[in-house]
């Protein structure tokens, strides 16, 4: 492996402007994760048009900020409050809460600080090493296996989002048809453009994303569900002790080993390592009646593992351009709008870009160590600002920062159309991720797979005769099979039960 | 370095109600819930879907379905729409199944009106720029959407649009449509 490309990727992250762009996306992680309501994705989302004025290692430095950010802010409601500020957070409050109860809240914080930032530095470490093969290897990678690669991203991703199957379906299914609208690629007519002439280019990512995510989430806040915290007043000591540290290193490096692997697949990601992480813990655990007591090791190893899951989701979008969850597939969007299309050329085209994003993980996961620390008693000050304040400034934000993508009022529509979209998606049970990952990976999709079957002369088996594309089809298959053979098991199971 | 034991007793009386074991406190979630929308809903959605998946199904004819060698513009939505057809009849056939989303509330009003702000904005802001307009939102998300008292709402809707202007006109000088 050649390091000049890796080290001079430093020479790139410290630049004053790109140390300042990594420093504001983690501390609007932090904070973002700290107040319940938005999310990593929407919250990227809505800064993408201020993306677009920046360089783009720059940006996608400053957005991928935000996204591991929020995995250390989720934290501390968590802890302190009994209320995940993320979903990765959520296995957090079993043991974080009842330490907190114990009045060991700050050993938790910084226990959970120390592991995020063990658990998101080794991964980067991984990602430094493992992320240059996976995109030698994907470099013969052809339409035919694109095709399929792009396919089981996304059934990856809705088989294991919060809703069913077919629901997740449905949402990328949308999202496939609207990547359609526009003019079509291989023949210029236009698609499903009703006349429009702001569609004929095409429907924007940035507008969808900020709507379905961005006003859809602000949309949905409105309605009172149980919001109301009451924050603490300070915290202080936020050192866990020398036994504590201990106790918890087995539990912080088995999390970030889980974290760095289930955050490679797609849909995998930070949410589900953290669950993984924390079931293992306790399975392994001698006493696993501990476990929901105020257990250090409950705290550690899940913030460890959602760390470490949302660094290494970093690698099948630099590598293959597949992004595993909703928030990469914004920066997938991000990187798409500045020109830089994330694929298997990307570490060579643009390796300042590839290792400027890589490197400057190690220095904001410094930097939130840094704040997490310290500043955790600011942070928890920031709880008591009233949500009711922020909505305003996050809606005018949004509509304001969608009219200056393409100066167009037309677009600030859009947002609002897209906005009302992703509220009643979620209200009838629909997840709004698959959609705009389905979107994003739609061109790919439907290019890839108009050129395979060209290839192919019109026979579909074709995608079967490849190595590579054969593999994935068996992986594809087994996807698919996987659910329903459980189900199948269970249901025989139970039956036995039954006689 | 030995933690001090005593440091955040304010945090046991952080939640509404306590929980204990993690069973309870998981239960304790499931109440919080917003309550959950019957099949009704899922069977609307499932038609919905569905009846865009024949409209899908429709464009994708008049735009030439190709073949499998020789794909036309239509190949790739007409299979799409299928798609979203027979995804919507299962979900129609599911509805008892398929999970839930939320009912809609009474509540519901405050996100009609919360989005008619924001259109309206969007139908201002080529008039008279955006000072207004923003001001007049952040006014109602103050205090109608909030339940903020008068004064900080004045205050919210006469700075916020003072701040952005700060920002997108003077700092960032965006061409955001601006009357002063």
């Amino acid at each position: 492996m050649d390091f000049a490309p890796v080290i001079d990727g430093f020479g790139v992250v410290l630049q004053p402007e790109n140390l300042l762009y990594c420093l504001i996306g983690v501390t609007v992680g932090m904070l973002i994760g700290v107040l319940p309501g938005l999310g990593p994705a929407a919250t990227v989302a809505i800064l993408l048009p201020i993306t677009l004025t920046v360089e783009p290692v720059t940006a996608i430095i400053m957005l991928a900020g935000i996204f591991y950010g929020a995995q250390y802010g989720g934290t501390i409601t968590s802890v302190l409050l009994r209320l995940p500020g993320e979903a990765s957070s959520v296995v957090t409050v079993f043991d974080g809460y009842a330490m907190a109860r114990q009045g060991r809240a700050g050993a938790a914080l910084g226990i959970a600080a120390i592991g995020s930032f063990v658990g998101g530095t080794l991964a980067i470490i991984g990602l430094t090493f493992f992320a240059p093969l996976v995109a030698s290897f994907a470099l013969d990678f052809g339409p035919p296996e694109y095709t399929i690669l792009a396919l089981l991203g996304i059934l990856l991703v809705a088989s294991v989002g919060s809703g069913t199957l077919v629901k997740a379906l449905i949402a990328a299914a949308i999202g496939l048809l609207l990547a359609t609208i526009g003019r079509d690629s291989f023949t210029g007519s236009e698609r499903f453009t009703f006349g429009i002439l702001q569609l004929s280019d095409a429907l924007d990512f940035v507008p969808i994303a900020m709507g379905v995510f961005g006003l859809g989430e602000i949309l949905y806040n409105l309605e009172d569900r149980n919001n109301n915290t009451k924050a603490p007043t300070k915290v202080t000591k936020v050192l866990p002790s020398k036994a504590e540290l201990k106790q918890s290193s087995g539990a912080i490096g088995r999390g970030s080993v889980i974290g760095f692997f289930l955050g490679i697949l797609p849909g995998g990601g930070a949410v589900l390592s953290s669950l993984a992480a924390y079931a293992y813990e306790k399975k392994r655990s001698k006493n696993p009646e501990r476990f929901g007591q105020g257990a250090i090791e409950g705290v550690a190893a899940p913030e460890s593992a959602n760390n470490a899951a949302a660094t290494s989701s970093f690698i099948p979008l630099l590598t293959l351009g597949i992004p595993a969850n909703a928030t990469i597939a914004v920066i997938y969007g991000a990187l798409l709008i500045q020109g830089v299309t994330p694929g298997p050329q990307l570490v060579e085209d643009h390796p300042d870009i590839f290792w400027g994003v890589v490197n400057s993980m190690y220095i904001g996961n410094v930097f939130l160590l840094i704040m997490s620390i310290p500043l955790i008693g600011l942070f928890v000050k920031i709880l008591q600002v009233r949500a009711a304040i922020l909505a305003p400034i996050t809606v005018l934000i949004t509509l304001i920062g969608a009219y200056t993508i393409n100066n167009s009022v037309f677009d600030i529509f859009l947002v609002c159309l897209f906005g009302a979209i992703g509220y009643l998606m979620k209200k009838v049970g629909l997840e709004p991720g698959p959609l705009v990952l389905a979107f994003v990976l739609g061109v790919l999709l439907e290019s890839s797979l108009r050129r395979s079957l060209i290839l192919f002369g019109g026979d579909p088996t074709g995608f079967l005769g490849r190595p590579i594309s054969g593999t994935l089809v068996a992986i594809l298959v087994a996807v698919i099979a996987f659910p329903l053979i459980a189900k199948l098991w269970k249901s025989k199971s139970k039956q036995k039960e039954l006689v | 370095m030995t933690p001090d034991r005593a440091e955040t007793p304010v945090t046991a009386e952080a939640g509404p109600t306590e929980a204990g074991s993690v069973d309870e406190l998981v239960a304790q979630w499931e109440d919080e819930k917003p309550p959950a929308s019957g099949p009704v809903t899922n069977v609307a959605t499932g038609a919905l879907v569905a009846l865009l998946g024949v409209a899908g199904v429709i464009g994708s004819r008049s735009l030439g379905v190709g073949s499998a060698s020789e794909p036309a513009p239509g190949t790739w939505p007409l299979i799409i729409s299928i798609g979203l057809v027979v995804l919507g009849l299962v979900l129609v056939m599911r509805a008892r199944t398929a999970g839930f989303g939320e009912k809609f509330s009474v509540d519901s009003w405050r996100v009609a009106s919360g989005l008619a702000t924001m259109i309206a904005f969007t139908l201002l802001i080529g008039e008279i720029g955006f000072e207004i307009p923003a001001a007049l939102l952040a006014f109602f998300w103050l205090k109608v959407l909030g339940n903020e008292g008068w004064r900080s709402s004045v205050i919210g809707a006469v700075l916020m649009p003072v701040v952005f202007y700060l920002i997108f006109v003077t700092a960032l000088s965006t061409n955001i449509p601006h009357r002063f």
